[in-house]
Formats: C-alpha cells, sequence, structure tokens
C-alpha cells in the first residue's frame, strides 16, 4: 500500500467537500473493496476519507417502499424484519455473498461500488486491463479466462459485475439516492451501472465525490413470489458463476407480472426486460420459463473459457422460477 | 522521543495519525501510519500476537476478531478507523476462571493440527453462537464458512462448537440457514435494524 492520509467525516457535506477537493481521494466505508485493492497495487488514492461514522445507518419503511441508508451493513439488512418477510430475495442474495464477517464490515453503499473480481484487473502486473489502463488491451480475453461475464461485454473487456445483492435490487426497481457537490439526485438503479462494452474504466453514473446516501427498494405486489438463486463452484463463500434474482405475480396459472435479473453473466447486474416480456401473460410453465431464459441471453458474448455459462445462466433462471411458482420439472 | 517516553504506558507513536483504542478492556493510545491495518496494530504494536496473519486480504478468516462485539476481519479494517472501539481477541476471552469453554472445547476435540487458523476459528464461533446460528450442523459450517483450515480439521472444529453451542441451550435452538438454501422464502423473524435513516 503507498501512504495516504486519513481522513475521518463527521458530516455528509464534509465528506462530500473532503473529496471535491482532491480528485485522488477516496471513500473508505466497509473497506473489504477498497483495502483488498489498495494492498494489491490497483488503487492507490492520496487521502481516503472515512465515511463509517457519518449519519448514514438505518432502516425505515413507508408506502414508497423501505429506504436503507447507505453505511447499513449487510448483515443488518439481512436481519430487518421487512426483508425478512417481504424481500425474501434481497435476504437470500445478502446471505448468500461472502462471509459473516465480511458482512458485518461491507455497507450497502460499498456493495454497489464493489469492483470486478478479474484476476487480470487485479494484478498491476498484467499491463493490458483497458479497465485499469483505458486502451492497453484485454489480457483476460487472450487467456480466455472462466469466471468472467457475457453479457454487455466485448473483447475490450469482459468483466463480470460481481454483487449478488445489486442483482437482486436491480429486479426490484430500486433508486440509489446521490449526494454531490452540485446537490443531491436519485438513479434508479437499472440506470446507475455502465456496460464494460462501451466503457470498461467508467462502471457507473457517479461523477468524483458524490456520495451514495441510501436506497429506496419499492415494494413489489402483495402476491407476488420471488426469491434468488445463486450458483458456484462450492457450496459457500463464493462468487457465483450464474444467478438469478426472479419475481412472478401469477393468476389461474397464467403470469400476469415478472421481474428477473440475472448474476454472475454481466458486466453489470443484468435486468432482463426480453424475458419478462416473455413471462408476461404466458401460461407458468416449463416451456415459458425455458423461452424466457433463452431470450435472457440472447446477444451473449462469449470465450472458449465462459462459453458453458450460457447454458448455465438458462438452467439457473429456469430452476429459479420453477423454485417461485412451484412448477414441476 | 523525550516528549514519548513521558507519555503513559501503553502508547506508542511510530506514525502520525492518532488512535484511542480499548483491546481486551484495556487501552491503547497509538500514533501510527494511517496505512496500519488493525491487525498489524495488534500484532506489531501492542504485542498481541494471538491473531493471525493468513491471507491478509479478507479470504482467510485468520485474523477474526471482535470490534464492538461484532466479528470482523482485522486485515482489512485499518486500525485508524477502530478509533473510540472495542476490540476483543483471542488473548481476551480467557476469564479468572481459565480458558474459555470454546477454547476448552477445541482442545478436547482436535479442533486442529497446526493451530494456525484456530485463533480465528474460535473468535469466529463465539460471535457465531452469539448470533445464534449454532443450532445445527450445517448452520455452523454455512456461517463458519468464511474460516479456513488449511488442515483440514473442519469435521472436529464443528463437534467442537456444537458442544458448546448445545450446553447453551438458548442461544443454539434457533436456526438460521434460510438464506443459505436459496428458494426458500421463509424466515425466523430477526430483530429489525437501526431506525436511524437519514437518506
Ligand atoms: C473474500 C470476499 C468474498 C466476497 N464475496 C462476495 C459475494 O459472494 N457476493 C457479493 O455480493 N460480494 C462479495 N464480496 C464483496 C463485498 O460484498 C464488497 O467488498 C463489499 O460489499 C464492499 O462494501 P464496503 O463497505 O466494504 O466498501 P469499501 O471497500 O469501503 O468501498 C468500495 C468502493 O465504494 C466506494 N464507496 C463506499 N461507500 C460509498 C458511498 N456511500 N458513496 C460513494 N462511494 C462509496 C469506495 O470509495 C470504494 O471505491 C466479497 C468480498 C471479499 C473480500
Ligand atoms: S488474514 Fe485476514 S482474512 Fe486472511
Ligand atoms: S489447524 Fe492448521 S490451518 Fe487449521
Amino acid at each position: 500500500m503507498l501512504p495516504f492520509d486519513y481522513a475521518r467525516a463527521t458530516d455528509v457535506d464534509e465528506a462530500v467537500n473532503l473529496l471535491a477537493a482532491d480528485t485522488n481521494a477516496s471513500y473508505l466505508a466497509g473497506g473489504t473493496t477498497q483495502l483488498d485493492l489498495m494492498k494489491d497495487g490497483v488503487l492507490a488514492p492520496e487521502r481516503l476519507v472515512d465515511i463509517t461514522r457519518l449519519p448514514m445507518r438505518g432502516i425505515t419503511r413507508d408506502d414508497d417502499g423501505l429506504h436503507v441508508a447507505a453505511l447499513t451493513t449487510m448483515e443488518e439488512l439481512a436481519a430487518d424484519s421487512t426483508v425478512v418477510e417481504d424481500f425474501p430475495l434481497v435476504r437470500q442474495a445478502l446471505l448468500l455473498g461472502a462471509s459473516t464477517q465480511l458482512r458485518n464490515m461491507a455497507t450497502i453503499g460499498g456493495n454497489l461500488l464493489q469492483r470486478a473480481r478479474c484476476r487480470y484487473f487485479r494484478d498491476p502486473g498484467v499491463a493490458e486491463c483497458n479497465k485499469r489502463e483505458p486502451g492497453s488491451g484485454c489480457a483476460a480475453v487472450a487467456d480466455s479466462a472462466r469466471m468472467h461475464a457475457i453479457l454487455g461485454v466485448s473483447e475490450r473487456c469482459v468483466a463480470l459485475h460481481a454483487s449478488d445483492l445489486a442483482v437482486a435490487l436491480v429486479a426490484l426497481d430500486a433508486v440509489v439516492h446521490l449526494q454531490g457537490m452540485s446537490g443531491r439526485r436519485s438513479v434508479p438503479l437499472t440506470q446507475f451501472y455502465r456496460e464494460a462494452r462501451t466503457s470498461p474504466d467508467v462502471e457507473n453514473v457517479l461523477v468524483h465525490g458524490e456520495l451514495i446516501t441510501g436506497v429506496t427498494i419499492p415494494f413489489l405486489p402483495a402476491t407476488a413470489t420471488s426469491g434468488y438463486l445463486k450458483v458456484r463452484d462450492r457450496a459457500s463463500y463464493e462468487f457465483a458463476l450464474a444467478s438469478a434474482a426472479v419475481a412472478l405475480v401469477t393468476q389461474d396459472g397464467t403470469i400476469g407480472q415478472a421481474r428477473v435479473a440475472l448474476g454472475g453473466v454481466g458486466s453489470k447486474p443484468w435486468r432482463s426486460l426480453e424475458a419478462e416480456q416473455v413471462l408476461t401473460d404466458a401460461p407458468a410453465n416449463e416451456e415459458t420459463f425455458r423461452e424466457a431464459a433463452a431470450a435472457a441471453v440472447q446477444g451473449a458474448w462469449t470465450l472458449p473459457g465462459t462459453a458453458f455459462k450460457v447454458e448455465l445462466a438458462q438452467r439457473t433462471l429456469v430452476r429459479a422460477l420453477r423454485n417461485i411458482s412451484g412448477v414441476a420439472q | 522521543m523525550a516528549k514519548a517516553l513521558s507519555r503513559p504506558r501503553r502508547t506508542q507513536v511510530v506514525g502520525d495519525t492518532p488512535m484511542e483504542l480499548s483491546v481486551n478492556g484495556r487501552p491503547y493510545k497509538l500514533y501510527l501510519d494511517a496505512r496500519v491495518t488493525l491487525l498489524d496494530a495488534l500484532r506489531d504494536h501492542m504485542g498481541l500476537t494471538g491473531t493471525k496473519k493468513g491471507c491478509d486480504q479478507g479470504a482467510c478468516g485468520a485474523c477474526t476478531v471482535h470490534v464492538n462485539g461484532r466479528r470482523v476481519l482485522s486485515c482489512l479494517t485499518l486500525a485508524a478507523q477502530c478509533d473510540d472501539q472495542e476490540v476483543t481477541t483471542i488473548e481476551g476471552l480467557a476469564g479468572a476462571e481459565g480458558p474459555h469453554p470454546l477454547q476448552e472445547s477445541f482442545v478436547r476435540h482436535d479442533g486442529f493440527q497446526c493451530g494456525f487458523c484456530t485463533p480465528g476459528q474460535i473468535m469466529s464461533a463465539v460471535a457465531l453462537i452469539q448470533e445464534g446460528r449454532a443450532g445445527s450442523d450445517d448452520d455452523v459450517r454455512e456461517y463458519m464458512s468464511g474460516n479456513l483450515c488449511r488442515c483440514g480439521a473442519y469435521a472436529n472444529i464443528v463437534a467442537a462448537i456444537r458442544e458448546v453451542a448445545s450446553a447453551d441451550g438458548a442461544s443454539a435452538g434457533r436456526t438460521s440457514a434460510d438464506g443459505a438454501s436459496a428458494g426458500s422464502a421463509s424466515a425466523a423473524r430477526a430483530p429489525r435494524g437501526g431506525t436511524d435513516a437519514s437518506l
């Protein structure tokens, strides 16, 4: 780690001003991404602004949904009674991620901004990485890596967005609240991320110094069933090879509304309106689910190492839909 | 240096970032380089070498300690972030009556071979039982998955934890494996998080 100054912000304005004044400064929340990448030498800010003492913690609910302040930890959100009752897919996405120790540290704001696990990105010894060094190339493509994305990618970058939570939240139409030098704004999470295909080095719409203050998660209709399914190389403590966040409102065997998002396959948390369109007004059966899954992976861009994910993602989605609809195989 | 010598006993000056930590109930006043992690502060600046450095990257759990009663990884926590916080390490577990029940149980069940992962395993297990997540072998495996053991002593580790959890009745009774089996929508009611949100 290169030397840096440590500053602890006590209110939101102070934090934003500290960053605005210094283009080489970064926020520090739980540190599980930020310090990890600084140890690897991928990030080298001259100043870290510790935001963990800001009054941005806790969860409230009203008619608009659940309001989660950005410093709420993954464990805290998973234990919230509204999440337990009304957002099983959020709880599952949280508890199926990382370990309890990491979830006690990791904040919701930080989770949405976690960086790619791509080992070429994380190794400054690798020269070709368009995410680290725009225009330098992509070593992962040449090496045909396996734990990479197949949607929203190209030969310029195949890095995966590895958050489980963000997949559940894009399915739920969550909204992120931001505060920066030019004031506050709110952005739907589906419009927050950018694809690696277009801009490997710019992952989202945040401008320097903008702070995530919280997230609002709207409720699903009371009759909806929902769930998060994660498929991985080992049973616990591993990132997804493929995952699916799904919600359905079904009446008399016909799907009235559907939400579908995929993880483990996209350069951003991958909402699939294509799959939702196939599902809506269709009978809730295996055939429909398979058709929706085929629609979800259309346009996949694969390498020999990632080709298996086209089939795996479809099976994951079909199984997730089966699980929440009670449709037998 | 003369100035440093006149400070209270547990004061260390090797950098310019100030912090006051309570570790196992003892106060420490430190001036360290901002880069120093809680793990390195404990080991190199407080003489508490029970907490181990495995990967130093948040992957193995060997460095697990409690901050304000919650288990966290000290290798990905800056010491400066723990200013004014309560830290508990493996050295803080034993009481006047002797070792902590989990320390005894690990010995009784042979919950280790080389012992390098053990302080992290035990700190994690103490929290696990407090969280009410030691109600079944499966729960223990799931919620201890952040603690790796290269010697593969897992079966005995699970047995050691289960023995203490069962003796501990109340906190072992609850099960919370729902999150670990995707697709299940039901869950035991858990306490609501804080309500001081400001969005
Ligand atoms: C071993 C390991 C396994 C993991 N497994 C999983 C997994 O299975 N699933 C999963 O989803 N995640 C997983 N993670 C990732 C983990 O969830 C993230 O690292 C964590 O959520 C990041 O949150 P943080 O508070 O620690 O963020 P930090 O590391 O503090 O910050 C991350 C980034 O966001 C910025 N930032 C943080 N908060 C804000 C804010 N409020 N406003 C603006 N910018 C901000 C920081 O400047 C930094 O750039 C794993 C991590 C590790 C180390
Ligand atoms: S040393 Fe901290 S997790 Fe391995
Ligand atoms: S006892 Fe050797 S690593 Fe666990």
